[in-house]
């Protein structure tokens, strides 16, 4: 803390009517339902939190070999385990409630009438700030994928979600696609709030004495440092595309990864395979990106959105030396 | 139970046999807490994001602030934390997971490890000490130079080679040593690799003792974040349990590898 007065940099931003408190976020699938880390994060630091991906009935997940390190990442194949909307609204939401952050439920189905359904139902608690869909988890047979690759199913899933519910409705999107603007046009045409991408890239790894895939579901999801200059990619095209709000998601590790997904257009970033490694890291990255908007001499973190210049620098071997 | 994000700092590091360490860190937080069973997830260098994540640990013996870890070298994770000295620091979160269950009246505590899988077995040696319960450790391991011996009770060997005591398996010696009669009122507790578990169910379910097994699963973050450590349940609602948050302790009966 310095004892000086530094003059405050606005860090919230509004989707709807609600107030997210910074542009740092946890995302789904990388923090549980928030209450398993309480020991060692202050969540109430955050923007907000992005719930693991709930269906209408509890979903056991992929079989073992879920998990591999990869260079500067992990692949994942979970299968979207999790408890099943009904058990998070008894057991897991009365906590998340008073958690002090706006919690945003991330939905994961393998029907359009299944996203309905759980919509519906999480419609009617208090304490939800807004919904995620996930049309993109790349290790469920049915569903997943199969509509986040699809324009057109995209569309539907937004255009059927979008009456239900007054709160903001975000679209999660896959990078495993050719032009991912498409679907941020598609999807902001249908009434969505703002788009988060990206999830993870479809990867694979085998172990060469056994000749044996890793994973049990032979591909699986890349995540981590790795993935970070494809997500700047694929946020810097969307963003240029639509005109909502853009969550920017992949490799983070830092503020100034964060600011990076900023200045190539996203208003705010999820923090994701970092927590399994630091589970407080997303709360120091909040303050991080304060400090180093002070110190830029910017005001309002807004400022940073978009804010990447037309011409490359050249100078930026230096950086890596 | 509370979880502990520590900068622990190394006091030694020693080759105990060959490829094998064992590493005494001061993490006054997480000794004071640690039980018997549980592990601490470590990342090998905060500064560095390679190796990216954190490598878990049975919690080997605590002495005051102190956690001792015993590993062997197979990975890059692994090979830099065979590399630190004194003073160098490693960043630890724990304790995690279940300790292993002492609730119950034991006679006989029987400690089956095969190789590397003696990891967490002083610390529990010593608190079944506490509770005055009679200890029979079984080691298995390759060959005599890689038996591990320090800080457990009443070893018996068995070795692939027969180098050192019985030539076969662990649980070779283990079917052995029930079937000598002096073991009233065993438990069986088991760490090891899988198929060795896998023998050692078999054997504690034939004889009906009571088993409680300590796994290895690859795992993310330790903390029940990333699903990433399944292991199958045997009944019950849900098809699959945790290795880092249901155990990494579980009765054998409760699970199928």
């Amino acid at each position: 803390m310095s004892a000086t007065a530094e003059p405050a940099v606005k860090t919230s931003f509004r989707i709807r009517d609600v107030e997210f408190r910074n542009r740092v976020f946890v995302a789904s699938g990388t923090f549980g339902y928030g209450d398993e880390t309480r020991d060692l994060i202050d969540i109430s630091r955050l923007g907000g939190i992005f719930t693991k991906s709930l269906s209408w009935k509890a979903r056991d997940g992929n079989p073992p070999g879920r998990i591999v390190e990869t260079a500067g990442g992990m692949l994942n194949s979970i299968g979207l385990a999790n408890i099943g909307v009904h058990r998070f609204i008894e057991e897991k939401l009365p906590k998340l409630r008073t958690c002090g952050t706006a919690v945003i439920a991330n939905i994961a189905a393998s029907s359009v009438d299944e996203y309905a359904d759980v919509l519906r139902l999480l419609e009617e608690q208090e304490g939800i700030a807004g919904y995620e869909i996930n049309v993109s988890c790349p290790n469920v047979k049915e569903g997943g994928l199969n509509f986040g690759t699809s324009c057109e199913r995209t569309g539907e899933i937004t255009r059927r979600l979008r009456p239900l519910t007054n709160r903001p409705l975000i679209v999660k999107l896959t990078p495993n696609v050719t032009h991912v603007s498409e679907f941020a046009r598609t999807v902001e045409g249908e009434g969505a709030d703002a788009i988060s991408l990206i999830n993870t890239l479809i990867g694979m790894s085998v172990d060469v004495r056994t000749r044996r895939p890793r994973l049990s579901t032979v591909t699986g999801g890349l995540s981590g440092p790795a993935i970070k200059p494809v997500a700047l990619a694929k946020v810097y095209e969307a963003a240029r595309a639509v005109a909502i709000p853009v969550f920017g998601v992949g490799g983070i590790t830092s503020a100034e990864d964060a600011i990076e997904f900023l200045l190539v257009g996203a208003t705010a970033v999820q923090v994701g395979t970092m927590n399994f490694v630091d589970p407080g890291i997303s709360a120091t990255i909040a303050a991080d990106m304060a400090t180093f908007a002070r110190a830029q001499g910017v005001r309002d973190m807004n400022e940073f959105v978009g804010a990447v210049r037309a011409n490359p620098d050249a100078s930026v071997i230096q950086s890596w030396l | 139970m509370t979880m502990r994000h520590e900068l622990a700092r190394v006091i030694t590091s020693r080759e105990v046999a060959r490829g094998i360490i064992r590493l005494a860190v001061r993490s006054p937080l997480i000794a004071a807490t640690a039980l018997p069973g549980q592990f601490v997830n470590v990342r090998v260098d905060h500064r560095s994001l390679y190796p990216l994540l954190r490598r878990p640990f049975s919690v080997s013996r605590t002495d005051g602030e102190v956690c001792e870890l015993l590993f062997n070298v197979v990975g890059p994770g692994t090979e830099r934390l065979a590399a630190k000295r004194a003073d160098d620091t490693i960043d630890m979160i724990g304790p995690l997971g279940k300790p292993f269950c002492l609730d119950h009246e034991i006679g006989t505590a029987v400690i089956v490890a095969g190789g590397l899988g003696v990891a967490p077995f002083p610390f529990l040696t010593a608190a079944l000490e506490k509770k005055g319960a009679r200890i029979l450790t079984l080691l298995g391991a390759r060959t005599r130079a890689m038996v591990i011996r320090d800080h457990l009770t009443d070893v018996r060997v068995a070795t692939d080679d027969g180098s050192e005591g019985l030539k076969g398996t662990v649980v070779d010696l283990l079917e052995r040593t029930l079937s000598g009669g002096q073991t009233p009122n065993p438990k069986i507790f088991g760490c090891g690799p899988t198929p060795m578990l896998r023998a050692l169910s078999a054997v504690a379910a034939a004889r009906d003792i009571p088993c409680e097994l300590s796994l290895e699963g690859s795992m993310a973050c330790g903390v029940g974040l990333c699903q990433g450590c399944p292991v199958e349940r045997t009944a019950g609602g849900r098809k699959y349990a945790l290795v880092c948050t249901d155990g990494p302790t579980f009765e054998s009966t409760e699970i199928t590898l």
